[in-house]
């Protein structure tokens, strides 16, 4: 379990990592006669995938055409820039759903990623200082952690993020979301270590550590927190695809990236309203990508549970 | 049990009061304030009338105590950006989300408990379907569940795609009303209700597996009484415990979901009530929707608790279980 979820985890850092370039075009590569283009069916011409270029059928109703009489190589292939291809469409300033997707998955992968790390740091200081010490500082931390989990996270999240200055450049709002979220999710963290710690400190390790002379840092550090790396790791599964839905949830109403980034919330917000949703569907295929996430780290997390019944 | 009902109540209205006040100050100390929010034709004297107007100016502390002293006589003030009373404001918004919520709880009970039941008790292909579907259920979040939903009723017509009324719903009868709102209702009560029946079927399941397995179950069944009846008037409601205490989590993370539903449907709730209050600086309002929202926290949980209690003796005695 504790060696998938470490897996998992590596997996998705290093996919949020080289995604831009596995991208066919920049996230900003606008093709301005390619508007709302539907996805391309690539086929096999011998042996190499190849596709036929769009061509536009109707300007008014926005209707593309394959034309069968050429063939296009894929872009990994071969650029080129009067036929592109979109594998999976283009939005509506006619860049490539594919490639924002993939600039996307390391906006808000990597958002989550580093949001998770921060709050099961937190966390785990919060909650090992708190169990070790004891006392009224115990008291004080798990009251505070206690608050913060009763009340609704999105809520919290968007009253923090309203209550700042609306309109920032990108790398500020990675930042200060990174911040919102880490504030409201370290008490899920703090709490299962506060008890594990509370438990693990009268143990003979720690005895033994102390009456070495090891001071309450290095017992902390060293040999209490390491005792509950199963439930930090858990955590951070279960933080990790909640922060992923909540910058899109704060992109979407527009209180996340501005829109020019390519994050998962912001291709959500450019998807637009009912009308264009049905008549471009392949717009809201980062919806299916923050599924994907959540799913995978659902069954990552259910299925040592079947095992043991 | 008066005592801990005490205790209860008590940390309820220090949540609504923490709550509301901690969403004032920080709407107050927020850069730009509701004049600043308004329009961009505004000279600079004219901003500074409009603040004086509507008591803007004030330092903080003077504000607040203000705010305090009204909230004493359950007066909430006045929205900046409605002209209106905040307690009227909230209070139509307030029965939409409460509406919404309430239904979404009921599709997800009456779906989520059912199916828990018969896949923790019995077994073949339809079990494994069950259990494979709430798996995918458990996935979808709001955010994508009424998106994809938004989508389908755009392309099939099934139900309409947003509102909570069609726009016509002014002088309707209240039973055009009630037919109106029946046929708006089932898109966000279901994008909310998906996740949650599924977390529901999961946890009844288990539940139920592990009650079944009791001796006072094998007990019931040596006397003769049917496997059904064993499961149901004896397995199921030891099995309610930790279903019952799921139902209190589950609040919090209703009124989250909510939220978004309400964004993505336009359905007009206290979400986006508060929302757009928000990027208004319209500090009141705020405050108000912050303390609506903390109330039906607080009312949700307490209610799920008293549930808890009044189903399991052991908690009702104070008998530790």
């Amino acid at each position: 379990m504790i060696r998938r979820v470490g897996i998992f985890l590596a997996a998705l850092t290093l996919f949020a990592l080289v995604a831009p370039w596995l991208a066919p075009y920049e996230a900003g590569d606008a093709f301005r006669g390619f508007l709302h283009a539907p996805p391309m069916r690539p086929h096999l011409d011998g042996l190499s995938p190849v596709v036929h270029p769009l061509v536009l059928a109707d300007r008014l109703e926005q209707r593309f055409e394959p034309d069968r009489s050429r063939t296009v190589r894929l872009p990994w292939v071969q650029h080129d820039d009067d036929a592109p291809v979109f594998l999976l469409g283009a939005d509506d300033f006619g860049r490539d759903v594919l490639s924002r997707l993939l600039y996307g998955a390391r906006t808000s992968i990597g958002l989550a990623l580093v949001a998770t790390l921060g709050a099961v740091l937190i966390g785990a200081l919060a909650g090992a200082w708190a169990g070790y010490r004891g006392g009224w500082i115990d008291d004080a931390i798990m009251r505070v952690a206690d608050f913060v989990l009763v009340l609704p996270v999105i809520y919290v999240v968007l009253v923090l993020r309203a209550v700042l200055p609306l309109v920032l450049p990108p790398s500020t709002v990675f930042i200060l979301v990174v911040w919102i979220f880490v504030a409201v999710g370290w008490p899920f963290v703090a709490k299962g270590v506060r008890a594990i710690v509370a438990v693990e400190r009268s143990r003979e390790y720690v005895q033994a550590a102390q009456s070495l002379g090891a001071g309450p840092l290095r017992i902390l550090t060293m040999h209490l927190i390491p005792a509950c790396t199963g439930h930090l790791l858990v955590q951070a599964t279960l933080l990790l695809p909640a922060f992923v839905l909540a910058e899109a949830t704060l992109s979407y109403i527009g209180l996340g990236f501005p829109e020019p980034v390519a994050s998962w919330g912001t291709m959500l917000a450019g998807a637009g309203n009912y009308n264009a949703v049905a008549r471009f569907p392949w717009t809201l295929t980062p919806a299916i990508a923050i599924f994907a996430i959540v799913l995978l780290t659902n069954l990552l997390t259910s299925q040592p549970r079947r095992n043991q019944a | 049990m008066g005592r801990y009902l005490l205790r209860r109540l008590g940390f309820a209205v220090l949540l609504v009061f923490v709550v509301s006040s901690a969403a004032l100050l920080l709407t107050r100390l927020a850069p730009g304030d509701f004049a600043a929010m308004q329009g961009v034709d505004l000279s600079g004297d004219e901003r500074d009338r409009l603040r004086e107007s509507l008591g803007l100016n004030r330092s903080l502390p003077e504000q607040y105590v203000a705010w305090l002293g009204g909230i004493a006589r359950f007066d909430f003030g006045q929205s900046l950006l409605y002209s209106r009373p905040v307690s009227a404001l909230i209070g139509e918004r307030a029965v939409n989300t409460a509406v919404l919520a309430t239904f979404a709880l009921l599709l997800a009970t009456f779906l989520g408990i059912p199916l828990g039941i018969y896949t923790g008790t019995q077994t073949g292909l339809m079990r494994s379907l069950v259990r494979a579907i709430s798996l995918v259920g458990i996935s979808v979040p709001p955010l994508v569940g009424s998106l994809a939903l938004v989508f389908l009723a755009a392309r099939t017509g099934w139900f309409p795609v947003g509102g909570m009324t069609s726009s016509t719903g002014m002088d309707l009868t209240w039973t055009q009303w009630l037919t109106d709102l029946a046929r708006h209702i089932p898109l966000p009560a279901l994008a909310l209700a998906i996740p949650m029946a599924a977390t529901l079927e999961r946890l009844q399941s288990e539940a139920i597996e592990s009650a079944s397995r009791e001796r006072f179950v094998a007990a019931s069944r040596a006397r003769g009484i049917a496997r059904a009846r064993s499961i149901l008037r004896h397995a199921w409601p030891v099995s309610l415990r930790p279903v019952l205490g799921l139902y209190g989590v589950m609040i919090g993370s209703l009124f989250s979901g909510s939220f978004v539903v309400e964004v993505v449907t336009s359905w007009p709730g206290l979400g986006r009530l508060m929302f757009d209050a928000l990027k208004a600086r319209d500090l009141f309002l705020v405050a108000g929707c912050a303390a609506t929202g903390a109330f039906f926290l607080a009312a949700g949980t307490l209610l799920a608790d008293l549930l808890l209690a009044y189903t399991d003796p052991r908690v009702r005695t104070g008998e530790n279980a």
